[in-house]
């Protein structure tokens, strides 16, 4: 009964007053659309770099490192404590960076529960010739269905398809920065030599752009047994297997899991891309500031406003509290106020927000080679709407509180005596 | 006669600039029915004692008793309770609410009692409308009336619940001739038909000529008390 009455007078004040209500009310839109806007745009900013890094990048790495350090030998064989042993120039043990057993390794990472795909390569440094040009870079020898898998190359391809490499032993799919630089085509074709000193021509059936520069500009695929062929190694030659799993969370213990297994060192994505993230987590903490300035400064602008109201009022409060109604009724009524303001400018500002936000996601944005989007990344998560009417109702709410809890204490006698 | 309203012993001071006492041992009761006036110069504490007697000042010493209940020391809630259903006001500057409709702000006072459903708060609203000759002007918004018919509205919105006593501060303080006699004739009326009691504080030496008694008031003391 109590509720009904003072929702009733709170709904004829907001009536009375129609565009205080609306300034106050659109502050909060303001402050919300905004809110909306920024954290959808940040978040799409985080989510688009943290997918083109983790994409191109496996989840585990799993590689023989062939530069280990070890003891002299003589060292090993003759040691005392009263004689030091002297060597000048000592090489690096005669090792290949051969994973043994790598591709049996592979087919048993493929069956253990949580991973997603394993992709066995062989990947070497090579120069690519066309004639007077020369560029080094690296070549991967991929089984290319499982590498599809692992980082959906096809919808990466910028000409060509998957198909032509598998139909096509001396075929090689090229960075697309890379092919531009050394003006080939697809159908050209281009020499390839590795250190070792073996030579190929080898024709580029396709091109890719993964959008990260290092990749784009040097790196090429070709089938595994091609570039076995041009290391003259045998078919069971790999030297690292790429590793995706479905939680890309777990790929860090798990790779602990396989260091520990097979005794090669494994690299984590976390760990290969650790500047990303914590670019990231920078990005995220502006964010949240900004976002909480952005609706801070919106409830101080509706506790003025409430404020206002409430001195207004107070003429009107000491009658209502002289003809018997209760402080708590008249906070109830002040409440209300700031309640509907908070909800009706809360959904506004939403609706706002999304406009803009969708706005911003068709806007054209050009960014040259590197970068595969055409438009602003934004991402639309129903999380972060959720939040921004939950904020604008707290502040509104908070923001009225204070205003409406004076009003409560109005002493009626002081008023109505002039 | 039966009491309504017992106060005695009530001493108020004010704090502010010095210390000053308003009222001094001041003790009197009031019948069932009576239209009382209070009067006496300005600063002679009328209008405080008034208050007192409202229940909203409740800064003094003293015992006050209304309807055989105790009503010193009790907290805020229960007064606010207490002022909605036994008393109602009549201040001198009228005091509606100015967004609301005529009808409203005689309403506002027996939504909050919650004793009887909206329809018959509107029908009863009507009809002390009605008594008051106001009926006419139910929707219209209460700040497009003129003082007097505020006054009017004001008097409708202090009876709608039927109160045990009327309090009025200078209730015909800023009205014409024409526009006082109507409000003492209400007043007049409700005391004698309904046998609702009605204090009130006045300057105005025609209207406490009217009334059962009247209280003359100097210096924070009472110093008459006479029946017409």
């Amino acid at each position: 009964m109590n509720l009904k009455i003072t929702t009733q007078i709170a709904r004829t004040h907001l009536m009375a007053k129609k565009r205080q209500t609306l300034v106050a009310m659109l502050g909060v839109t303001f402050g919300i659309a905004m809110f909306i806007t920024m954290i959808s745009f940040m978040q799409g900013v985080n989510q688009f770099l943290e997918d083109s890094a983790l994409d191109a990048s496996p989840h585990v790495r799993m590689y023989n490192e062939v530069n280990t350090q070890r003891p002299a030998l003589i060292d090993q064989l003759n040691r005392s404590d009263s004689a030091f042993n002297v060597i000048y120039h000592q090489k690096p043990k005669e090792q290949l960076s051969r994973l043994k057993n790598g591709l049996l390794i592979a087919r048993r990472i493929g069956r253990e529960p949580g991973v997603l795909g394993v992709s066995p390569q062989l990947s070497t440094q090579v120069f690519y010739n066309n004639g007077p040009i020369q560029i080094s870079g690296t070549i991967a020898g991929v089984d290319i269905d499982r590498e599809n898998r692992l980082y959906n190359l096809k919808s990466r391809l910028k000409s060509g398809t998957i198909g032509a490499l598998q139909s096509n032993p001396n075929g090689l799919i090229m960075g697309h920065v890379l092919a531009r630089k050394l003006n080939v085509h697809t159908g050209d074709k281009v020499s390839v030599t590795t250190p070792t000193g073996g030579t190929m021509i080898l024709r580029v059936v396709g091109t890719f752009g993964f959008g990260i520069g290092t990749l784009d500009n040097s790196k090429s695929y070709a089938n595994l047994s091609t570039v076995q062929e041009i290391l003259q190694k045998d078919a069971g030659y790999i030297t690292d297997i790429h590793i995706k799993m479905i939680d890309p969370l777990q790929a860090i213990p798990f790779g602990r899991k396989l260091r520990a297994m097979y005794g090669y060192y494994t690299e984590d994505w976390a760990t290969a891309n650790s500047a990303i993230l914590a670019g990231e987590q920078i990005r995220n903490v502006m964010t949240f500031v900004v976002s909480m300035t952005l609706l801070v400064v919106a409830g101080f602008g509706i506790y003025n406003i409430m404020n206002m109201n409430v001195i207004n009022k107070i003429k009107d409060i000491a009658i209502l509290k002289a003809t018997g109604f209760e402080g708590k009724d008249i906070v109830l009524i002040f409440l209300f106020q700031a309640i509907f303001i908070g909800l009706l400018g809360g959904l506004l500002g939403l609706l706002i927000g999304f406009t803009l936000s969708y706005l911003l996601s068709i806007t054209p944005f050009n960014t040259g080679d590197f970068i595969t989007i055409k438009t602003f990344p934004v991402i639309f998560e129903p999380k972060y709407y959720g939040m921004g009417i939950l904020f604008g109702l707290i502040t509104t709410v908070l923001a009225g509180y204070f205003p409406s809890r004076k009003a409560s204490k109005v002493d009626p006698v002081s008023i109505l005596r002039g | 006669m039966e009491k309504v309203l017992k106060a005695s012993h009530f001493n108020k001071y004010f704090y502010e600039p010095d210390k000053f006492q308003v009222l001094k041992d001041v003790s009197f009761e009031v019948d069932k029915g009576e239209f009382l006036a209070i009067v006496g110069k300005s600063g002679c504490g009328k209008s405080t004692l008034l208050y007192l007697l409202s229940t909203m000042d409740t800064e003094y010493e003293g015992k006050l008793e209304i309807n055989g209940q105790l009503l010193s020391g009790r907290n805020q809630d229960f007064l606010s309770k207490f002022r909605n259903e036994h008393l109602g006001f009549v201040f001198q500057f009228h005091f509606l609410l100015p967004e609301f409709t005529t009808l409203q702000n005689v309403m506002l006072p027996a939504l909050k009692l919650g004793k009887y459903s909206e329809k018959e708060v509107e029908h009863r609203a009507y009809e002390k409308l009605k008594m008051i000759g106001m009926e006419d002007h139910a929707k219209k918004l209460s700040s497009k009336l003129s003082g007097g018919q505020q006054q009017r509205v004001a008097i409708a919105r202090a009876l709608i619940n039927d109160p045990t006593i009327v309090m009025g501060d200078e209730p015909t303080g800023n009205l014409d001739k024409t526009n006082t006699g109507i409000v003492f004739d209400i007043f007049r009326e409700i005391a004698r038909e309904n046998h609702q009691t009605i204090i009130a504080v006045t300057h105005d030496p025609d209207f406490a000529a009217g009334c059962d008694r009247v209280i003359e008031m100097s210096d924070g003391m009472i110093i008459s008390s006479h029946e017409n």
